[in-house]
């Protein structure tokens, strides 16, 4: 089912947490809601399973109007950030809830639910917990026992509040492709909110990134990863490297190094330049387009090797991350000063930096 | 009124560590000051009462007991309860879903007020009532007309009790409530379920031993109110006598062994709410939540 | 951000909420609002020649002395007692633990004849004490038995809670600082329970205040000497003086209302120290 959200306006108080925000949704796609805490995200999700209503706007769930729908009858999954399971309930009883509440007359018989819940708890692979109660569950099983609940009254759309948040590290990388693969065979039209930019380029079909009750770019992850829409989104999706300079004649000065000024629509003026840390080639001979850096640390732990710098002419910590095996061949030293040429820029106007939340340098999340 | 203060296991981490042990003269003076001042101000009254009620055997006990003022008052007793008690019931856990699942204004104040008649002297719980329909009160010409006495009588008696015991329940459920936030009730409606079947099948399971924790204060103090129910009632032996009152009577009367007789069976249900109490407490501490246990692999 | 949602969604808030405020007014705030209107009836000066008179000034004075008296002995032992109960195991700890609610459990009626079986003057220990001269039961200093029973627990059960939560850590860190074990306690721990002690005290007046069922049995109730003021209100009542008892009454009201003022602040003050601390 396509959900359409249109021009959803939401304050609580004097905080506007969704300003005007008009989105689709495809049918059996799954997509990421993607953005800092305060942004909105889990608000908008809420409101489109009914948990919360907006001030302004509609929501359509395959075409058809739903706003004024109390939640009971929008038939929508929802796995909450805490999972929020009945706690005085066995895992088995918390799958057939959905069913046992039904009215008289669609309410399964017994041995219908029986055969539906076990089956769902086959689907998420804890049929073996039926009888346990939440609390003797882990994190991740309670997470899957959460979904295997929300699927249990067979929703339109499935939506999903920080489906990974509470999990630690190793668990929540696991349960992400195990998600993916549940997504490929049941094909929900499915929403989650995340502030993970890892999680949401790697899991959605569709990346909506989110900022101060506003949409900011939504696409497909490569796209939105690849072609930022603004500052925001290239400093949230990623770690960077950031440079103030001036444009100039179709070039970008900054740190002593005269880039191609691509894609900004700006002949002139104050500009800042965005660069992944994987993007920014060493060399060891002055180059026009390398930034001169002196090498501060070298830091080479698994795959890949990242090196701290400091720029010459103003003192601008960069960070370059290389694959290892490139690091043993440039024999870099620390002290050492090396050009950095950088592969791909992205150029904003330098009064749109102002709206990143944070300088971003180490990798968010 | 008391606070839901779990079982305290814990002395021993206090115990074995240097910085927080006391010195054993430390130690020992204040076990022997705090354990006497217990045993002369809580244990001692408990000893006295069934003491003297058993001073002159069991068969005066026993009579005491039986005789109709007695059994009329213990009636008037228990009729006093079970009509307070269910209404505060209903009260409580509807003010604590009001308060507690919901935000609006003026939430503050009232719970401040929904605690107000703790702070109120029973004798002026009971003076309002007789304010309000006494034979010079608001309403009393007007009852009076219609033949219904209230102060007095029975519904004087069921009025001051349900005054003294307005709060327990309420302010029992409203934290315990707040503390279990609403997630569950919201994903309890997303799965499909009415109002009444989130609350019936979510939200009572999960505050039942705190509305029994409740009931159980609210009883205990619903039958052994004194003051407030003393100024309605008129003190008629047999029609109007709770047996707090009754054993007033006896005790003016100088029948000590009589009206500690009386006294001890509602010691007996202080000692059995306190028992029921603790047994609540050392329940509701086993059952909380014994945190997230560690993962296991996938498959 | 969502947990100040609207909550709405949640069916039943109209109900609930309607019912609330409707049982709230019939039971409590309409009845208690009857001591006011009916004191506004009278004259100022009926008012305060009624709450002035030699009687009732004398009711105010031993009320209060004695449930402040009260209420500091209960602070002091409560104190010990919540201290031996969280930092101390000994045998039967339970049991103590389970008993010190008793006051609150027990009726104040049986309380009050218990007390004054003990302390009468043929009683369980006025026997002993009245060769020595010393009178607790019919005097002042019976009433002040029977408060100290009535507030014991409020004093417990506020502070053991807070002890329970304070961290060893503290008072490692004020030993590893160079502090003794006597400055440790009094300028970390002491400050640390302070809020709550002070709420407990404060709990254990205001009950002792409008306290009436333990104290008459064992006060003696007379005039000018051992009289407190709900017995006042009482006597008026039995004399059909309904307006002196409800103007008594309405300065009782006002001093409670001040006092419930007095606890919510410290209540706010005990979380904010306790958050802070946490």
């Amino acid at each position: 089912m396509s959900i359409r959200v249109e021009n959803i306006d939401k304050r609580f108080g004097t905080f506007t947490a969704l300003n005007d925000v008009t989105l689709d949704f495809r049918t059996g796609e799954l997509t990421a809601l993607l953005g800092p805490s305060g942004c909105g995200k889990t608000t908008l999700l809420r409101i489109i399973a009914g948990l919360e209503t907006a001030d302004a706007g509609r929501i359509l769930i395959a075409g058809e109007e739903t706003s004024d729908k109390p939640v009971r009858e929008r038939h929508v999954g929802f796995v909450f950030q805490h999972y929020a399971l009945f706690r005085h309930m066995s895992v088995f009883e918390n799958v057939a809830f959905g069913l046992r509440v039904k009215p008289r007359r669609e309410r399964p018989g017994e041995a219908e639910i029986r055969r539906r819940v076990m089956e769902l708890l086959d689907l998420v692979q804890l049929a073996w917990l039926a009888e346990r109660m939440p609390a003797q569950l882990s994190g991740g099983q309670r997470q899957r026992i959460a979904l295997a609940r929300a699927l249990a009254v067979e929703p339109q759309v499935l939506l999903l509040d920080e489906p990974f948040g509470a999990l630690d590290a190793k668990v929540r990388k696991e349960l992400r492709s195990w998600l993916r693969q549940l997504h490929e065979t049941l094909h929900i039209t499915s929403i989650f909110v995340t502030h993970d930019q890892e999680e949401a380029l790697e899991l959605a079909d569709r990346v909506v990134v989110m900022n101060r009750g506003r949409i900011e770019q939504a696409g497909p992850p490569q796209a939105v990863y690849e072609h930022p829409a603004n500052a925001f989104v290239h400093g949230f999706l990623g770690a960077s490297n950031i440079l103030r300079g001036t444009i100039r004649d179709g070039l970008f000065h900054a740190e002593g190094a005269s880039l191609p000024a691509r894609n900004i629509h700006q002949s002139g003026g104050e500009a800042v330049a965005y660069l992944r840390p994987h993007e920014l080639a060493i060399a060891r001979r002055p180059d026009p387009a390398g930034i001169p850096a002196e090498i501060r640390r070298i830091l080479a732990f698994g795959a890949l090797a990242r090196i701290e710098l400091i720029t010459l002419a103003g003192r601008v910590p960069l960070e370059v991350e290389l694959p290892r095996h490139d690091l043993a061949g440039l024999a870099l030293n620390p002290g050492e000063t090396v050009h950095l040429v950088p592969q791909g820029v992205n150029l904003f106007p330098s009064a749109e930096a102002g709206t990143l939340p944070k300088p971003v340098l180490a990798k968010a999340g | 009124m008391a606070g839901a203060t779990s079982t305290f296991p814990a002395s021993h981490r206090f115990e074995t560590r240097s910085a927080t042990r006391d010195h054993g003269l430390v130690r020992a003076l204040l076990l022997a000051l705090g354990l006497g001042f217990f045993a002369l101000f809580l244990i001692l009254p408990l000893v006295v009462v069934f003491a003297e009620a058993l001073r002159k055997g069991w068969e005066t006990y026993w009579a005491a007991l039986t005789e109709p003022d007695a059994l009329s008052a213990i009636r008037l007793t228990l009729l006093a309860a079970a009509i307070a008690v269910p209404l505060n019931l209903v009260f409580g856990v509807s003010a604590a879903w009001a308060i507690a699942k919901y935000q609006f204004r003026g939430k503050a104040l009232l719970t401040t007020l929904i605690d107000l008649p703790f702070s109120v002297s029973p004798v002026i719980a009971g003076l309002i009532y007789v304010l309000v329909f006494g034979a010079q009160g608001w309403f009393g010409p007007l009852l009076e007309g219609y033949d219904v006495r209230i102060i007095f009588a029975v519904p004087g008696i069921v009025l001051a009790t349900i005054f003294v015991t307005f709060p327990f329940i309420a302010r029992e459920l409203i934290p315990l409530m707040e503390a279990q936030g609403s997630e569950e009730e919201e994903a309890a409606l997303v799965l499909g379920a009415s109002g009444f079947q989130t609350f019936w099948r979510v939200t009572l399971p999960n505050i039942k031993w705190g509305l029994l924790y409740g009931v159980i204060l609210c009883n205990a103090r619903a039958m052994g109110e004194f003051g407030a129910v003393s100024v309605v009632s008129g003190h008629i032996r047999g029609m109007t006598n709770t047996m707090p009152l009754h054993v007033e009577i006896l005790y003016n009367e100088y029948q000590f062994a009589a009206a500690f007789a009386v006294a001890s069976l509602l010691a007996l249900l202080a000692l059995f709410t306190l028992a029921v109490k603790s047994f609540i407490e050392w329940k509701s501490a086993q059952k909380s939540d014994p945190g997230i246990r560690p993962e296991e692999s996938l498959t | 951000m969502t947990a100040t949602a609207s909550r709405r969604v949640l069916p039943g808030f109209g109900l609930t909420l309607g019912f609330t405020i409707l049982y709230l007014s019939l039971v409590v705030l309409i009845p208690l609002s009857a001591v006011f209107l009916k004191t506004a009836t009278l004259s100022p000066e009926q008012i305060w020649n009624q709450i002035s008179a030699p009687r009732a000034v004398a009711s105010y004075r031993l009320t209060f002395g004695a449930s402040l008296l009260a209420a500091m002995v209960n602070a002091v032992f409560g104190l010990i007692l919540a201290w031996i109960l969280v930092r101390y195991s000994f045998p039967g700890k339970k049991l103590v633990d389970a008993l010190i609610d008793l006051p609150f459990a027990l009726p104040t009626a049986v309380a009050g004849i218990a007390l004054a079986a003990i302390y009468a003057k043929n009683g369980w220990i006025g026997q002993f004490l009245e060769p020595l001269g010393i009178r607790i039961a019919f005097t002042p200093a019976g009433i002040l038995v029977a408060l100290i029973f009535i507030g014991l627990p409020f004093v417990v059960r506020t502070v053991q809670p807070v002890l329970q939560d304070l961290d060893a850590e503290f008072e490692e860190a004020a030993a590893s600082l160079g502090a003794t074990r006597w400055q440790s306690v009094t300028r970390v721990v002491l400050p640390a329970i302070l809020p709550a002690l002070t709420t407990g005290f404060a709990l254990a007046f205001a009950r002792a205040v409008g306290e009436y069922g333990s104290v008459i049995f064992i006060a003696g109730n007379m005039p000018l000497v051992s009289e407190i003021t709900p017995l006042i209100i009482i006597t008026k009542l039995e004399q059909y003086d309904y307006a002196g008892a409800t103007a008594i009454a309405a300065v009782m009201l006002l001093i409670s209302f001040a006092l419930l003022l007095v606890i919510n602040l410290l209540q706010a003050w005990s979380a904010r120290r306790g958050r802070r601390e946490a």
